[in-house]
């Protein structure tokens, strides 16, 4: 073992000798085993701490209702419209960004010729683009968003008052989908190319364009991996609270959003209103406990619902193909 | 069908008569002059020869030799390599097939082939013979349905899938993978079916079937055979190319390179002297 080497210097390599290579293992076993151990109890602990705070908060009335203007009463509060605004700005991201990365990464893999400066400046682009903090994100959505191309759509379709140029929930979306770009682009890169060249081969030599190879053999078989990007992708968003600052997140609204281009109220940004914003911090702990139980178990059952649908193409596949 | 019995290799079976009197063109494949290069390197120098129409031709030599390189020359598929590059000319059936004019996927709907590794797609047994057929834009069940049994019986499957022709067809066994893709490439009825070392990976009796189908196969199809096998190119050729360095050394009749080769090197490979 590597460990037992290490530990050992070089008498290890020279004479081996069981009980020497017997300590080192057994030590690297268990100091791999603490970590993972340290690991599950800091989840344990968070999760432990939520439910046994959030408890008393939860209830049928709690997620289903619309809160006052003052929702710092756990009496009368609820999050409603919280729930409704995470859930539809992670699923009209997923709209946007599974199209657009795949796309790009079908460029990428299929067709951008492998050596040329241009695709490295691409990759390298998309790389780049995960190391930018979510913040910046937000102030992106907010100049190139709202106020170039909302400003523009305003001008152009001659609104009577300000539609497209603030905040709302579509602005909100297309600034997560640019932020997630890179993980679908690259889970999909990977999984286009896990598919052996032989298939390939075998369509086009059987006088299919590359379009037809793509479309009837390519894609099919890289779904599974297709869909781990947007599992990714909408675990990522699901909770970040940057994007959404100054693209589309509001403080307080007295009913649901109807249209694409009305602001939201979101769990995650929610949760940092409770815990900044509150009168007395004592009476408002409950709701914010139970806000965040919300919050983590709305992003687990997206992310179930995702893993689901995987599920359901990995046997199709396997089953006929 | 076919015979199921292994039955002992014996060689030259296709060889030992003189080649037959082709019922076809001599010069169904032209190849003259041609030399091919990726990026610095030369992999084809200065090959021609005529290869002839519904028999079986053989390419035979050590490996790194040019000769499947040459072979994925009859349907343009080292046009999927970037670094290719190509002088001469290859004609088939009087056409060169390197003219601006042609449609290489027209081409390869008339040049098929069936690769080393066999390599089925994910899909059913149906599905996979109907590939090519569906591209071609046959929609129609039934005509679907005539097209996949009549290619599937070519290929000597037909007994072993028709009970399972909705099953994916990565559940058959090697041999009858390969015989999948074989029903896949005349599916969309080629004129010459191009076999890159159909058989390498295969068992004895799987080979021995690959074989017997090949045999059976030019009555209808220009075979080119790729093999690294000699007794195979002894058994199923009625010609045999031995290259050796990316030039072509020797060509004719499969009976006088195996017997009466006239160039040392030719009989040195044959012999098994090297290579």
């Amino acid at each position: 073992m590597t460990g037992a080497r290490v530990m050992n210097g070089q008498t290890v390599t020279r004479h081996f000798r069981a009980e020497r290579r017997d300590v080192g293992s057994h030590f690297f076993t268990a100091l791999t085993g603490l970590s993972t151990l340290f690991i599950l109890c800091i989840l344990a602990v968070i999760l432990i701490n939520i439910t046994w705070n959030g408890w008393q908060g939860l209830s049928w009335r709690f997620i289903t209702t619309i809160p006052k203007k003052d929702f710092f009463d756990i009496s009368t509060t609820g999050v409603l419209p919280m729930i409704v605004g995470t859930t539809v700005r992670v699923f009209v991201m997923t709209f946007f960004v599974l199209p657009v990365g795949v796309i790009t990464a079908i460029y990428l893999t299929e067709y951008a010729p492998v050596r040329s400066p241009v695709t490295r400046i691409i990759r390298g682009a998309v790389n780049n683009l995960a190391g930018v903090p979510s913040i910046v994100f937000g102030l992106f959505g907010l100049g190139f968003f709202i106020n170039f191309i909302g400003h523009h759509m305003d001008t152009i379709l001659r609104s009577p008052e300000p539609t497209w140029s603030h905040p709302s929930i579509l602005w909100a979306s297309l600034t997560l989908a640019v932020m997630t770009l890179p993980v679908v682009i690259v889970a999909t890169e990977e999984s286009l190319r896990a598919i052996p060249m032989g298939l390939r081969e075998a369509s086009l030599a059987l006088g299919a364009t590359k379009l037809e190879t793509i479309i009837k053999v390519v894609l099919p078989q890289a779904l599974p991996g297709i869909m781990t990007g947007g599992i990714l992708a909408v675990s990522r968003a699901a909770g970040e609270v940057a994007p959404i600052l100054f693209t589309g997140v509001a403080y307080y609204m007295a009913d649901l959003p109807k249209r694409l281009t009305d602001q939201f109220m979101d769990l995650g940004y929610h949760v940092f209103v409770l815990s900044t914003q509150s009168p007395n911090i004592e009476q408002t702990r409950p709701i914010l406990y139970a806000t965040v139980i919300v919050l983590l178990a709305l992003t687990f059952a997206l992310n179930v619902t995702a893993v689901l649908i995987r599920a359901r193409v990995r046997k199709r596949l396997r089953a006929l193909g | 069908m076919h015979d199921t019995t292994l039955k002992p290799l014996e060689v030259g079976r296709a060889a030992s008569a003189e080649p037959p009197p082709s019922t076809g063109k001599v010069n169904f494949i032209e190849v003259q002059n041609l030399s091919l290069w990726y990026g610095e390197a030369q992999a084809l120098k200065d090959i021609s020869f005529d290869i002839g129409e519904r028999v079986v031709t053989a390419f035979i030599g050590p490996s790194g030799c040019g000769k499947s390189t040459l072979l994925r020359c009859f349907n343009r598929m080292n046009d999927l390599i970037d670094s290719v590059r190509i002088s001469g000319t290859v004609k088939i059936g009087g056409h060169d097939i390197n003219a601006p004019e042609v449609d290489v996927i027209e081409l390869r709907k008339r040049v098929g082939m069936v690769f080393q590794k066999s390599n089925p797609f994910p899909k059913s047994v149906y599905d996979n013979v109907a590939y090519g057929p569906r591209l071609l834009g046959i929609r129609n069940r039934s005509e679907l349905s005539a097209i996949v049994e009549e290619s599937l019986r070519k290929a000597a499957l037909w007994d072993e899938v028709k009970d399972r022709l909705h099953e994916s067809g990565l559940g058959l066994s090697g041999g009858q993978q390969q015989r999948l893709c074989i029903a896949r490439a005349i599916a969309v009825e080629p004129e010459i079916l191009l076999m890159d070392e159909p058989a390498s990976a295969l068992d004895p009796l799987a080979t021995s079937r690959i074989e017997d189908l090949i045999l059976e196969l030019k009555r209808d199809y220009t075979i080119v055979i790729v093999t690294h096998n000699m007794q195979q190119a002894a058994r199923i050729s009625d010609y045999t190319a031995f290259f050796y360095l990316g030039e072509l050394i020797e060509y004719g009749p499969t009976r006088k390179i195996f017997t009466n080769p006239s160039r040392k090197q030719t009989e040195d490979y044959v012999t098994g002297r090297f290579g």
